[in-house]
């Protein structure tokens, strides 16, 4: 809506609601083009025949999950809701690109937290994915093999993150170029056992603390990977410590 | 001066909203299609137009990342960087750029012809490896079909490989973009 009134992409405080004050403060109904394209099967073939697919009472009908990363057959399947990520990874998208076994994925887009092989019988709906400790979001699933290096991989996201923030809110502002120093940081090998610390803190204090949900979904790599990936962490910085490494650098530095 | 040249088109944006302030973003892109970047010239002029003040204007172009505020070359490759392209060798595109354009993220080749920039997830990772060249999207690239891109765009400004579409298995003469 900011977009079409000819202004900076910044979310606005709601309430009101777009319904009731959107756009030009007229009511405004968004919807998700998602949304849209179901519409006509459901008003064709009635809402009996969409809620007999998929995983009831609330994850009904099919979904687009676009598969990503190391997988044999990456691109765009659409499934009922409710099979599992094993078959959709395995079955549809062809299984692991090469014989390294999976180590990691993303259930669903950058903000959702990563999961483990162990979490691969999850369903495809959204109350499993949610008990199982992330979310299925968007519906972007990425795949990683074994071998893929984690902290690595959630500095890819963070960059991605704080690139994308728009900029309203100090905590998302601010604290993803944080977020992003420090983890290079790691990365570069000159960081340190307190720098997990930071990370965690500087998460919290963006979690829940923005207008939108933008800055919660920025601290989901960076959380997601430390609760099941912690020791790559710290093995990283060890190498930074026995190398002595260490150089005491200003913060605030932009790299 | 855009309102000599399209003087019909900028009425045309204009007339499609009901505050004028809405048609910023298309007449910013407008300019860019006609300079390949919005220059300073252009958001004034654009302000004009719309009746608002330069900084007013200035403010929303910046926000917007598709619109290239300094000159890019005639074929602007963007290339993804974030995570899913990374894991489908995304670095590996920006090396390709290097040793075969000699340019890296931010640069511009001698002859204006390519510029390069990393950008964030441009919503293809399905088909990562990708790029966008000015308008156009290509995915899956491997070397070959990378070589045959920029051969094509500097013979013919263009190249059939743009755009799947994509599907499994690989139609066994994709590389020569004949789906
Ligand atoms: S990560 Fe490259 S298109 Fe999404």
């Amino acid at each position: 809506m900011e977009s079409l009134e000819g202004k900076r992409g910044l979310p606005r405080i709601k309430p009101p609601f777009p319904a009731t004050h959107g756009l030009y403060n007229k009511p405004t109904v968004v919807n998700n083009i998602e949304t849209l394209a179901n519409l006509p099967y459901i008003v064709g073939r009635g809402p009996e025949w969409f809620a007999s697919i998929g995983s009831p009472p609330k994850s009904t009908g099919t979904r687009v999950f676009c598969v990503s990363g190391h997988v044999k057959q990456p691109g765009n399947y659409e499934v009922p809701m409710g099979v599992t990520f094993r078959e959709l990874i395995y079955e549809h998208a062809g299984g692991m690109r090469s014989d390294k076994p999976l180590k990691a994925f993303i259930p669903g887009g950058a903000s959702a937290p990563f999961l483990t092989p162990s979490h691969l019988d999850v369903k495809l709906d959204f109350e499993s994915v949610a008990a199982a400790g992330s979310m299925l979001g968007s519906g972007g699933v990425t795949v990683m093999e074994e071998g893929t290096d984690m902290v690595w991989a959630a500095l890819r996201l963070m960059e991605f993150f704080y690139h994308e923030s728009c900029g309203k809110c100090s905590p998302c502002r601010e604290g993803s170029s944080w977020l992003v120093q420090t983890m290079r940081r790691i990365v570069a090998k000159r960081g340190q056992m307190q720098d997990l610390e930071t990370l965690v803190d500087l998460c919290k204090n963006i979690e829940g603390r923005t207008v939108c949900a933008f800055g919660d979904a920025s601290v989901a790599p960076i959380m997601s990977t430390l609760k099941h990936w912690r020791p790559e962490y710290v093995t990283l910085i060890q190498e930074a410590e026995s190398a002595n490494l260490i150089k005491l650098e200003p913060a605030g530095v932009r790299h | 001066m855009l309102k000599e040249k399209h003087a019909t088109e900028i009425e045309e944006i204009i007339s499609r909203y009901p505050v004028r302030r809405s048609a910023l973003i298309p007449l910013l892109y407008l300019a860019q299609r006609e300079e390949g970047f919005v220059s300073e010239a252009a958001m004034k002029e654009i302000a004009g137009l719309l009746r608002l003040t330069p900084p007013q204007v200035y403010e929303t172009a910046t926000f917007y990342t598709m619109l290239n505020l300094k000159p890019v070359g005639k074929f602007h490759l963007q290339v993804c960087k974030s995570l899913m392209c990374g894991l489908a060798g995304s670095d590996t595109v920006i090396g390709w750029v290097k040793t075969k354009l000699g340019i890296g993220p931010g640069e511009m080749t001698t002859d204006k012809l390519f510029s390069l920039s990393a950008v964030e997830c441009l919503a293809a990772c399905g088909t990562a490896p990708m790029m966008q060249v000015n308008e156009d999207y290509y995915e899956r690239l491997t070397e070959e079909t990378f070589d045959r891109i920029l051969a094509d765009l500097k013979k013919d400004g263009t190249c059939s490989l743009k755009t799947g579409p994509f599907m499994w298995p690989e139609p066994a003469n994709a590389v020569k973009g004949e789906t």
